[in-house]
């Protein structure tokens, strides 16, 4: 049903804020390989290793030749509506809140007939432009849009519940002090954000881009030191049901092996900043937001955590700083499983060397600012899970994919220039 | 009947003929602490972590656990922080002599200056027009140097700018003759640190730290209230924590002065 | 090399059909019913229930047990068992086991009883176990339940075969009729073509009219040799012929059609009879759209034909086509597995000429169909029976 995503109003005090039930969670472990496409935003399916026919639902032996192996290929995303249907009164309490609920049944063109959420613009024998997002629950599903037109994503309520898009929603990102905040500020309130909230550490140290950040009406910096129990304490108290994007920009960027001068103050700072700062986050602001998953149109709906690519696989040349991004992110994947009970999902988006100063003596490609910002905004807007942004991130991604050891071997022994 | 130095003293702080001063910043995570190049280990924030609050930690009681630099808050400089003094007997705070914790202090005035100069450097000759007004520094006192910086806000009391901090303190040449020609105990500023902001770049970098604590001299910093105290005569109670080897201790740090 | 031909059930015959009363809601679990059912096979029977030497048990619902744990519940001792979780297909498989082993002498006497208990929270837990492609392909999608998953296919079919609600409504109409001559239809008002299609939608073209309400209840019937039930004094009805097909026309990329249309020419030529010759029909009505499908695939008409089937015909006990003649699930009740026997219970009376209010005048042949597990996006399982009187 087309509805157009309006500004949410101020909130009835008169009223409890709608709760969130989920839709279904279980999955066969085989279906996960939807979740693994779907996490990244690809369109990948499952195909028998032997015959190479494509299987949906995922299957552990294939109809055709009764091959007993499976592995996710991508394909095009590619189909025809058989069938329409709009579920006025669906048993479940998710879809009956949020009624009618559009179904359709997609002939893909790689072969298997699936069942998809459907933008009201499908129509029987349209062609679809198909999807794996992942839903409230946090699992994977398909998503069908008209092929002609598109559709407008936006105005569509399904596709709004298994994204999280920032449009009329107050963010907070914790660590101003992050390159990245301006452009991500720039980006967001394009987007149509309604508020940002800028967490600053330390206030009494200078921010070059302090004044910029001040001058947008919808910008406001709050003191946040995610190193401080009491501080984050403090804002949770303040703001914390008043957002609905966490973005957590926090970073303590020390390169250096385990024997370079002061290694191990800096990585257990960079632990406290990163792995206990996000704990911190977590544990004051998790319980607010999941609480908030279903409020509205606009709700609580996303935390995205910034990790160095090296947290999946470390450079023994950034010992310190990739073992707290490891640990962080290893937190991160906790939270995530706590968060999904309340509709908010987990985006970790992995990165090379940015711009930053510390990173001055790393080899090209960096990661500007500018690309990092468009990488969160559209990991947002697509509703991701992971999200691999620029050459080295991606490279260290597929070679850990192809050959973990392959992967450590190499990767751990790189050495940067300088 | 018999009057004993201890009577007194019990007197004068029961009957409060003896003000108590309190020269020290509320230990807590937002006060600025010493900024070194990054890539150096820092003076990091006291981390007050909650242990338990009447609550499934510790039903019936609250305690916070603390992390904190031997350099941070109001703080005690003990000669082993300085390579200067790395070598001298009873450099650390655990092994120095107990009569050194409570001194007299001369409390120079340069607030005005410093008002109007945050780079501001406290010099012989205003230490000599001080003894022209108020007396010889005697020897084993301590010297405060009072700039009314702790009155400021935190980003203007750490004064940060491109090229470093920008906060008063002393120059070479006055702490020398501190040392050499009045053999003080200590120095004490309001200030991040005994030297100026500046004092990297001066012709002996961070002449403070480096001469007091090659002389075995001790540093107190961040001190506050300094404007409360007489030119002459408080009595400074400075003991820090009794940390082995350490280099230096957060501090609460009293002054015992006449009533005004 | 031609196919060999199916063997007759000479010899083998259903009796006792029995029903216990159905209930909205029951607090009493699944076996509590079928032991209801168990104790009116045997009383009816006039035999002790020791003497039955077999159980066929069809249920959704009986879980941590299964039909061997129950023998012990009831004290039974039996040399043949079956367990048949399959929903509308589960009666006729059912009958279909139990007939062979009778004939071949494996059991005297088998006790079919299809049951389900529905607790307020029944339908939630059923679907949590459902099946494996539902759970990963369906219920995601806010089909919880099969109204979604058959609203796609009766929008195809309306689409490609002009059939229309009315058409539906005409079915659902006739079988409230019918069921109010039923005292234990839980439907006891009569529907007319008007409510039908004012009804709300639930998903459309699924309205509320189209849907079965879940409720309690169980059915059975005893499989013995003729001589048996002779024996025993009770009326019997012969097995005919019998036909199931699973997962078939997998190729359809959209079901339009059921299993029954491989086989039913199998079904016809072991029964000796042509279409004409049944005198009463009981489909298998989750869904009318689906029962429309039955008149198609089992030779009543043409593939495509069903509307214009419907529409010249009366469906009603008097009619010129009885069908559902106890009111079927769309206005009886569907006791989960239960549901699939209720058409086969009643067959049975009609042949016997034992069905009292509903009795089809000189019922000789009638058809029972089952059609079940809408796994993932059609229902699998398809199965019929042509069941003749003793003479």
């Amino acid at each position: 049903m087309f509805k157009p995503l309006e500004p949410p109003k101020n909130k009835d005090p008169l009223h409890r804020t709608r709760q969130l039930v989920l839709p279904p969670r279980a999955r066969s472990r085989q279906a996960h390989l939807f979740t693994q496409a779907a996490a990244e935003g690809r369109f990948a399916l499952p195909r028998c290793k032997t015959c190479g026919q494509f299987s949906v639902p995922a299957r552990d032996c294939c109809p055709n030749c009764l091959g007993g192996e499976y592995e996710l290929a991508d394909t095009a995303p590619s189909g025809t509506v058989l069938s329409v249907t709009e579920a006025d009164i669906p048993f479940l309490n998710y879809f009956r809140e949020r009624a009618p609920w559009r179904v359709v049944l997609v002939r893909l063109d790689c072969g298997p007939t699936v069942l998809a959420h459907g933008h009201y613009d499908c129509a029987i024998d349209g062609r679809a432009t198909m999807s794996l997002k992942l839903d409230k629950a946090g699992q994977a599903v398909f998503y069908a849009a008209p092929a002609e037109t598109g559709g407008d994503p936006l105005s569509d309520p399904q596709w709004r519940e298994m994204t999280a898009d920032p449009r009329h929603r107050r963010i907070l990102i914790t660590d101003g002090r992050n390159p990245v905040t301006p452009a991500l500020v720039r980006d967001l309130l394009q987007a149509g954000a309604r508020k940002i909230f800028v967490g600053l550490p330390d206030l009494w140290k200078p921010l070059a881009w302090e004044n910029e950040l001040r001058q947008h009406a919808a910008v406001q910096v709050v003191p946040l030191d995610v190193r401080s129990e009491r501080s984050v304490y403090e804002l949770v108290r303040a703001y914390g049901a008043k957002i609905e994007i966490l973005i957590n920009t926090a970073d303590h960027i020390r390169p250096g092996g385990y024997l370079a001068p002061g290694q191990l103050c800096h990585a257990a700072d960079a632990l406290d900043m990163l792995a206990m700062g996000l704990m911190r986050l977590a544990a004051s602001f998790g319980p607010v937001m999941a609480g908030r998953g279903a409020d509205g149109e606009a709700g609580a709906v996303a935390w995205v955590n910034l990790f160095s690519a090296y947290a999946q696989t470390p450079s023994a040349a950034l010992a310190g700083y990739a073992m707290a991004h490891a640990a962080a992110l290893n937190f991160s994947l906790s939270l995530r499983a706590e968060l999904a009970g309340g509709g908010i999902r987990v985006m970790n988006v992995f990165s090379g060397a940015s711009d930053s100063d510390w990173f001055q003596t790393m080899p090209q490609p960096r990661v500007t600012a500018r690309v990092l910002s468009r990488s969160i905004l559209d990991g947002l807007r697509g509703g991701l899970e992971d999200v691999h942004v620029g050459a080295v991130a991606e490279d260290i991604k597929e070679r850990l994919r192809a050959n973990p050891k392959a992967a450590e071997r190499e990767i751990s022994s790189t050495r940067f220039g300088g | 009947m018999t009057t004993s130095i201890q009577d007194i003293l019990a007197e004068a702080l029961t009957q409060g003929t003896l003000r108590i001063v309190d020269l020290t910043h509320t230990l807590s995570p937002d006060f600025p602490t010493l900024v070194l190049p990054p890539e150096f280990a820092q003076a990091t924030p006291v981390k007050i972590e909650q242990l338990s609050r009447y609550d499934a930690a510790g039903p019936a009681w609250y305690w916070n656990k603390l992390t904190f630099s031997e350099h941070t808050g109001t703080h005690f400089d003990a000669p082993a922080h300085w390579v200067t003094g790395r070598d001298l007997p009873l450099n650390t705070v655990d092994t120095m002599p107990l009569e050194n914790m409570i001194r007299p202090a001369c409390v120079i005035d340069c607030s005005s200056a410093c008002a109007a100069d945050a780079d501001y450097l406290l010099t012989v000759d205003v230490l000599k027009e001080w003894e022209d007004r108020h007396g010889k520094i005697p020897a084993g006192w301590w010297v405060l140097m009072r700039t009314d910086w702790y009155k400021k806000s935190s980003v203007d009391y750490a004064n940060l700018k491109a090229d470093g901090a920008h906060t008063p303190g002393p120059t070479q040449e006055a702490i020398q003759w501190l040392i050499e020609e009045r053999d003080i105990i200590g120095f004490g500023t309001e200030t991040i640190g005994t030297d100026a902001g500046q004092a990297g770049n001066f012709a002996l970098p961070f002449p403070a730290h480096s001469l007091l604590h090659g002389a075995g001299k001790y540093g107190l910093q961040c001190l506050t209230n300094l404007d409360k105290l007489p030119a002459r005569g408080a009595i400074i109670v400075s003991a820090p924590l009794k940390v082995l080897d350490g280099s230096g201790s957060p501090l609460r740090v009293l002054a015992l002065a006449d009533t005004e | 090399m031609s196919k060999p031909t199916r063997q007759s059930y000479i010899d083998v015959v259903i009796t006792t059909p029995v029903t216990i009363p159905y209930s909205r809601y029951s607090s009493e679990n699944t076996t509590w019913w079928i032991g209801r059912a168990l104790a009116a096979l045997a009383g009816e029977a006039g035999l002790d229930h020791r003497d039955l030497d077999g159980l066929s048990i069809g249920s959704f619902s009986t879980a941590p047990d299964t039909v061997i744990g129950l023998t012990q519940h009831f004290g039974l001792s039996p040399r043949f068992i079956d367990f048949l979780p399959f929903g509308g297909a589960a009666a006729i498989l059912g009958l279909r086991r139990a007939a062979r082993a009778v004939q071949a002498g494996d059991v005297d006497i088998v006790a079919c009883i299809g049951a389900d208990t529905n607790a307020v929270d029944s339908f939630e837990e059923s679907l949590k176990s459902f099946s494996r492609f539902s759970q990963d392909g369906v219920f995601p999608y806010g089909a919880g339940g099969p109204n979604v998953s058959f609203a796609l296919i009766a929008s195809h079919y309306m689409r490609k075969y002009g059939a229309r609600r009315e058409d539906f409504g005409k079915i659902a109409v006739a079988q409230r009729e019918n069921a109010l001559r039923n005292p234990n239809a839980l439907f006891k008002v009569p529907l007319d073509l008007e409510t039908y299609m004012k009804a709300r939608a639930i998903a459309a073209p699924i309205h509320l009219f189209d849907c079965v309400m879940p409720c309690a209840g169980a059915e059975g019937f005893l499989v013995m040799r003729e001589a048996t039930a002779k024996a025993q004094g009770l009326p019997f009805a012969r097995l005919s012929g019998s036909i199931e097909r699973h997962n078939a026309f997998s190729g359809d990329l959209i079901q339009e059609r059921g299993g029954w249309a491989v086989d039913v020419d199998e079904l016809y030529a072991m029964a000796g009879l042509q279409p004409s010759q049944i005198d009463v029909i009981e489909t298998y009505d989750d869904y009318p759209f689906i029962s429309m499908m039955q008149f198609e695939d089992l030779g009543f008409c043409a593939k495509g034909e069903g509307a214009e089937f419907v529409r010249s015909h009366d469906l009603t006990i008097a009619g010129s086509f009885p069908h559902n003649t106890s009111g079927g699930q769309l206005s009886v009740g569907q006791a989960g597995v239960g549901g699939g026997f209720l058409g086969l219970v009643e067959a049975v009376r009609q042949v016997t000429g034992r069905a009292g209010a509903t009795q089809v005048a000189k019922a000789k042949h009638a058809m029972s169909c089952g059609f079940g597990m809408i796994n993932y996006d059609r229902g699998l399982a398809s199965a019929a029976v042509i069941l003749s009187g003793e003479s």
